[in-house]
This record gives C-alpha cells, structure tokens and sequence, in this order.
C-alpha cells in the first residue's frame, strides 16, 4: 500500500463520516416527528407512520440504496449519488429513531404533563420545555446506539458508486493484489470512528450526571 | 403497470432469489445461534486467557460493519490459503457477525438473572458445561426470544449486502431484473415487499414462541 492508497482510505473516511453525520441530523428529527404523530394517535396518519416504520425496519440498506437511487429517477426526480446516499440511510435511521422516541415517550411520567398543564402550559410548551429536555437524556443511550449501527450499514451506499471508506479499500484491494492490509487500514478506522462516538455518549452522560448530582 | 407485467413474467428469477435468500438466512441463522451458544458458554465459565480472548473478538465483531467482513472473508481468506465459493463465504460471514451478537445478548439476558439459580445448580452437583448447558441456558433462551427474533431480522437485513460478492439472493435477483428491464421500481419494491414478509412472518413466529415458553412456565 502507498501513501496514496493510504490517503484514498482517509479520503472515504471522511466521505463516510460527512454521509453519515448528515443522515443522522436529518433522520433523527424525523423520527421524533413521526413519534409525536404515534404518540398522539394522530388519525389516519398514525396508521401510515406504523406501516411505514414496519416497512422500512425490514428493508434492507441495500435493497433501499438501489431502490432510491434508480427509481426516483423514473418518476423524474434526478438525484446526485451522494443526496441519494444521505437520503437512504436518513429513511431508515427515521424508522429505528421513531421506535426509539416512542419508547422514552411512553415512559415517560404522566404526571408531569399534568401537571404543566395544571399550571396552564400549551402542549407546545410542555413539549418543549418539559418533555423534551428530559427525553433526550433518556433516549440518549439507544440513539448513539443507533448512530453506531448507521455507520455500520453505511458502506451500503458504495452499491451506487459511492466513495466512502470500504469501496477505497476494496479498490486499493483489487489494484495492488493484496486486500488484506486496506481492510485492516479501514477496520480500525471504523473502529476508531464508532469508539468516538460511544465515548462522546459516555462523556456527555457523566456531564449529565455530574449536573443532576449538583 | 407495465413494468409490474416485466416484473411478473421475470418471477422465475425473483422467486430464485427468494429461495436463496431463506436458504442462506436459515442456514445462518442456525449456526448463528449454535456458535453464540457455545461463545455465551465460554464467557460465563470464565475461562483463563480464552474467556478474554472471546470478549475481545465479540467487541470486535460489533464495531465492522457487516460489509467489510464479506470482503474481507472472500478476498482476505484465499491469500491464507482457504478459497471458498461465494454462498459458502457469505454464509461463514453472516454466521460468525451474527453470533457475536446472539453471544452478547444471552450475556446481556443471563446477567438480570438472580445467582440463586445458579448455586442451587451447583448446589445439586452441576458444573461446568452441565451447569450451563442443564440449569443456565434453558432458561436465559426462553427469556431471549424477542432479542433472538430481532436478531433473526438482522441476518435477513444483513444477507442482502451478499450480492457486493455476487451470490443471488433476492436483491441481486430484483437488480439483475431492473438493469435488464429498466423497471427498478417495480422490481426492487417486490423485492422490498418480499423482506417485509419475510420479517413478518419472524414476528409471528417469535409471537407463537412466547406463547409456548408461556404456558411452559
């Protein structure tokens, strides 16, 4: 492997990592929206969400990449590989994030609501401010969860010719006749990756902890 | 509607790949739950240097993603000498990923357990693998068969990236038929609808079984 193979490698890690981070800041709030929509028990919608959800939890990265990236298309919606990229891995981290967001909804305890409402708080209020700063600490642990299985199934997106991390080292694999070294190159990165991001959970949580406890 | 016809004649290739794909999984699946089993035995016996030497490979496994390792077991091991066809490499693959996880989350059941099932277990003369195999494992399965179900889902989800190193399995099949055809929504959605199914019928299934482990309580 060369200094350049090496850098390739780097090169799809940040493609990975910029991927990645996009489909979580967008899939996240989704998932929290169609959460709300179950939640609520919005009419008709609330259907459509289950359904949806049920769907695209069963649908594999790949089975979905190919499907967004050729049959939008069709409909003459022309999308760049990488937006089609973004837009797969946000659809599906929505579905697992809503499943998140439900669980820590229904747990959470009634009386508060209750009581905020008592004190004559909107429901926009009492979701913003008490039901959503105490959400996040909770859901918190199963999201960077999740964050950590996007960034697992995100190598799915070099099935369109995207750049990211695996497809360098296969490359690099195929053009020198040795895959073994890019490989590791590229597991340790994802593993330096993926570690970062449970130490940042770990981190903010003692911040937490530290703030309650004071 | 057209394309729903090119599709429907196509299924002969669909249906091929459905076959695949339930085959590879169930396979998988099976060994999956074996190996994990026997990795779940080897943690809780605390063995010296291998009970470690487990843990850090579990770890391992969970932080690659599952594409990586399909590369990595069909290009890495012919350069040590094992040369494997594709199915048999995507099976070695979703076989070893998967059992780490199934191996992680018996660990995760059997540690809410309270200890005095255990040391009644000791108490009656049961050690080692017996413990595990007669007093531990029986019930830590029973309680895990939600977990095992959506771990089911998982190699399902996971065996259609097999198609990076060509086995044809249902979404090679469904991408064969819209390169050919031009029909990628038509095809890829049966392919979709198809997993859905699939997952489907593992939640049935993991419904019928909890309610058997119920009335066996």
């Amino acid at each position: 492997m060369s200094e350049g193979d090496i850098l390739a490698i780097i090169l799809g890690a940040f493609n990975t990592i910029a991927i990645s981070a996009i489909a979580i800041v967008i899939g996240t709030p989704l998932g929290f929206i169609l959460a709300l929509i179950r939640w609520g028990r919005v009419p008709v919608l609330n259907g459509v969400a289950a359904v949806l959800v049920s769907l695209l939890r069963a649908t594999p990265s790949v089975t979905l990449m190919l499907l967004v990236y050729f049959a939008l298309p069709t409909i003459n919606i022309e999308v760049p590989r990488f937006a089609a990229a973004i837009a797969t891995l946000a659809l599906g981290s929505m579905a697992y994030n809503c499943e998140i967001w439900r669980g820590a909804l229904i747990a959470f305890p009634k009386e508060q609501i209750e009581a905020a409402a008592a004190f004559g708080m909107r429901a926009p209020q009492r979701l913003r401010l008490v039901i959503l700063p105490q959400l996040v600490r909770s859901a918190l642990p199963a999201l960077v969860n999740e964050m950590t299985l996007l960034i697992k199934v995100s190598p799915a997106v070099a099935v369109i010719g995207v750049a990211e991390m695996t497809r360098a080292a296969v490359r690099i694999g195929a053009s020198t006749y040795r895959p073994v070294p890019p490989f590791v190159v590229a597991l340790l990165t994802y593993m330096v990756i993926i570690g970062a991001l449970v130490l940042a959970q770990r981190m903010l949580e003692a911040r937490q902890a530290a703030r309650a406890a004071a | 509607m057209k394309d729903l016809l090119v599709v429907w004649d196509e299924r002969e290739l669909l249906l091929k790949g459905i076959e695949a794909t339930v085959e590879i999984v169930s396979i998988s699946a099976i060994l999956a739950f074996l190996l994990g089993l026997f990795l779940f035995g080897i943690l809780i016996l605390k063995i010296r240097y291998v009970s470690p030497a487990v843990k850090v490979m579990i770890d391992l496994m969970r932080a690659v993603p599952f594409m990586l390792l399909c590369y990595l077991i069909y290009y890495g091991l012919p350069s040590v000498g094992l040369v494997m066809g594709n199915i048999e490499a995507g099976i070695l693959a979703l076989t070893i990923y998967n059992a780490a996880y199934v191996a992680e989350l018996l660990r995760g059941t059997w540690a809410a357990f309270p200890p005095e099932t255990i040391e009644a277990g000791q108490a009656f003369g049961f050690y080692g693998w017996r413990l595990v195999a007669r007093i531990i494992a029986p019930p830590v399965i029973l309680d895990s068969i939600p977990m095992l179900g959506n771990q089911m889902i998982q190699v399902i989800k996971d065996s259609a990236f097999l198609m990076i190193i060509a086995v044809q399995e249902l979404t090679y099949a469904a991408n064969e038929i819209q390169a050919t055809y031009y029909v990628p929504f038509a095809s890829l959605l049966a392919a979709v609808l198809f997993y859905w199914l699939l997952c489907l019928a593992v939640e049935q299934a993991v419904g019928g079984m909890l309610r058997v482990a119920e009335r066996r309580r």
